[in-house]
């Protein structure tokens, strides 16, 4: 009576397993491209990153963190690097940014378009929206499964799971700032005989630049957030430390490893948001 | 000098997506409001009519909602008209396509907006060069031309400053030379000066009168103040509810009020102060031209019982004035010799307030020149006094 029918049933999960099944064994030369490309990505990001000597970093973030703010938060910034270096995770931490740098990168290439379609288009936007939507509220672990499915383990499903589960706010920003460029500033462009293409990039994308900036922090963060739990399905870095902490029960290095995110995603976070607040003082 | 720069015929726009039932409902004879209260479909012009002269100072004047700005924006097709005409140099700009479009605005017609519309992201420089920008026009070509526009707004010195750090006044010379660079021969100016102060207003205005002089353009002006309508305009168009009400010279609406609403609109303004002498000046009913024929003008001016009459150069330019009694004894074959260069002339722009004294004194017709010296007419005492009565 209380209880809902057992005869009432429709499940969903196997037709979605069949399907996954089916694109494994017919879409294996699509997947197997996105993975090479991914890693050459990997590698050319790696040995860019590694080529700098450590301390270059701490000067050159130094400097930023100057010129974005001030000489206190140059301090502090870099501080908190030398730190993550002085906990014996500096390998780590590369590889970490690596994934997140690489995610980050995938999501503007797919999310600076696809947030453009949505402003030129009602009717991506009407697509397009709840999926963002949803996708913002799928728990971040089923992001996981897909990726092994398709990727196996390592470090290339660990980017595609970063990638889908952080690239909703950078779609969504990039949206709004192109649909909420001033209407007269639209106008004045089509007034002069700008070409789409020019009304594009002349004056839409450049306008909603600082709106663009603050979906790249936002996903960022995001990344940052999921290359931990990424490192379940075999992302190395720092993420890894945390699981290998909690598996051992070692309370100390657990703490320390997620104390090195956290400064990590301080540090990024305050350059993405200090280059978009120099960009918004222009608008 | 009359030729008919833009012709609006017919002109309807409705917005949004039930434009023909929009169409039919005023072709019931349906007021705009009741069909915005009874389907929601908005109507920015109906079925407005009227020619905008090459050269003219043209303005439409009207309360919010009257339908001006709808109307202006169709003149560059931000805002296509659903019903009638509207022809630029006797093309009709409606069936253009994409390409005819593009041209159009970039060679023809720039327009300058009531909130500026500038680039934020862009320095003056930049923002001026925009117009050639996206025609291609190479770097130094366009940075040369850009310099010379913001030079003559007044802007010199401030190409590398950003929009945000100029005063409004100085955003709107900006947004006037950004125009003016693509040398347009149709300017539309959409309320560019109500976002202003009012002291900042008045020197705006005063400046865009004497560009005029040097531009020769044909300038569409929108404004919701009546004052200034009567100032800057040529001609006036009045908008009420996307109709046109009346159109005329400034003085035409004090003669003749088309009816109370005009009456209203026009009650609180003090006349010889906002009529400008080109708004009552007449053309001369005839010119002498340097290196004329004595004989030929002596018979011209005979025929029409006129006693002296003013001379002009190839350029247009006054240089003097011949009586009838010298010509007829003078014993040259031109009248070059007989021209008397000693004459007064008055701006087109000045008020009549600070024109009387002159006036007053001269026993002939006074010639109306522009900041060149160009003859634009003539005007004689009684029909300032008519004129101010």
């Amino acid at each position: 009576m209380f209880e809902f029918p057992d005869f009432l049933r429709f499940e969903i999960s196997e037709p979605i397993d069949k399907v996954v099944q089916w694109m494994l064994l017919n879409w294996d030369a699509a997947f197997e491209a996105i993975r090479r490309i991914i890693l050459v990505m990997f590698n050319g990001v790696e040995s860019f990153l590694s080529i700098i000597p450590w301390w270059l970093y701490i000067i050159g973030l130094f400097i930023i963190g100057w010129k974005l703010y001030n000489v206190k938060a140059g301090i502090i910034l870099s501080m908190m690097l030398t730190a993550i270096g002085l906990f014996g995770l500096w390998d780590l931490m590369i590889y970490t940014l690596v994934i997140v740098i690489i995610s980050v990168i995938v999501s503007i290439l797919i999310g600076l378009p696809t947030g453009i379609l949505m402003a030129k288009s009602e009717l991506a936007k009407k697509i397009i929206m709840p999926i963002l939507d949803g996708m913002q509220t799928m728990p971040s672990f089923v992001y996981l499964l897909p990726a092994i499915m398709f990727f196996s383990f390592g470090r290339v499903p660990a980017i595609i799971a970063t990638t889908t589960y952080a690239i909703a706010p950078l779609i969504k920003l990039t949206y709004l700032g192109i649909s909420t460029v001033n209407k007269e500033v639209i106008e004045a462009g089509k007034s002069f005989g700008s070409t789409s293409m020019q009304m594009l990039f002349k004056i839409e994308i450049p306008q909603s630049l600082s709106s663009i900036m603050t979906g790249v922090n936002q996903t960022t963060m995001m990344a940052m957030a999921m290359v931990v739990i990424s490192s379940m399905i075999g992302a190395e870095g720092i993420g890894e430390q945390v699981l290998i902490s909690i598996r051992r029960l070692e309370v100390g290095k657990g703490f320390q490893a997620g104390l090195a995110i956290v400064f990590l995603a301080i540090i990024l976070d305050r350059i993405l948001q200090g280059s978009a607040k120099k960009l918004k003082e222009r608008a | 000098m009359t030729d008919k720069k833009i012709e609006v015929k017919g002109l309807t726009l409705v917005f949004g997506k039930n434009r023909e039932r929009g169409i039919k409902l005023l072709e019931q004879g349906k007021t705009i409001q009741e069909i915005r209260e009874e389907t929601g479909i908005a109507i920015g012009v109906n079925n407005v009519s009227f020619d905008v002269e090459e050269g003219e100072m043209f303005v439409i004047v009207g309360l919010s909602g009257s339908g001006k700005s709808s109307l202006i924006r169709c003149m560059n097709l931000l805002n296509i008209p659903t019903r009638g005409e509207l022809l630029i140099d006797g093309e009709n700009i409606v069936n253009y396509d994409k390409e005819q479009l593009k041209e159009l605005r970039r060679n023809k017609v720039a327009m300058v907006f009531q909130h500026f519309g500038l680039l934020s992201h862009r320095t003056v420089l930049k923002n001026v060069e925009y117009g050639l920008e996206v025609q291609g026009v190479d770097e130094t070509q366009r940075k040369k031309k850009s310099l010379e526009t913001i030079e003559l707004v007044g802007l010199a010195g401030w190409e590398d400053y950003f929009p945000r750090q100029l005063s409004g006044g100085m955003k709107q010379r900006v947004g006037l030379a950004r125009a003016l660079t693509n040398e347009p021969e149709i300017l539309l100016m959409d309320e560019p000066f109500s976002a202003l102060d009012p002291l900042i207003r008045r020197d705006m205005q005063k400046e865009l009168l004497s560009i005029e002089d040097y531009m020769d353009k044909t300038i569409v002006f929108i404004t919701h103040d009546m004052n200034e309508a009567f100032r800057l305009g040529d001609r006036v168009a009045l908008l009420k509810d996307g109709e046109l009400v009346q159109l005329g010279k400034p003085k035409e609406f004090f003669e003749n009020p088309a009816n109370d609403y005009v009456k209203s609109f026009i009650e609180d303004v003090d006349k010889s102060r906002i009529l400008r002498v080109k708004s009552i000046m007449e053309k001369p009913t005839i010119v002498g031209t340097k290196g004329q024929n004595r004989l030929e003008l002596v018979e011209q001016l005979v025929e029409l019982q006129i006693e002296h009459c003013y001379v002009i150069n190839e350029e247009q330019v006054l240089i003097g004035y011949v009586e009838l009694e010298k010509l007829k004894n003078s014993q040259q074959e031109t009248i070059d010799k007989s021209i008397d260069r000693n004459y007064e002339a008055i701006n087109r722009n000045a008020y009549l307030s600070d024109i009387w004294t002159k006036l007053s004194e001269s026993d002939i017709e006074v010639a109306i020149t522009d900041k060149r010296n160009r003859l634009k007419g003539v005007i004689n005492y009684e029909a300032v006094v008519e004129a101010l009565s």
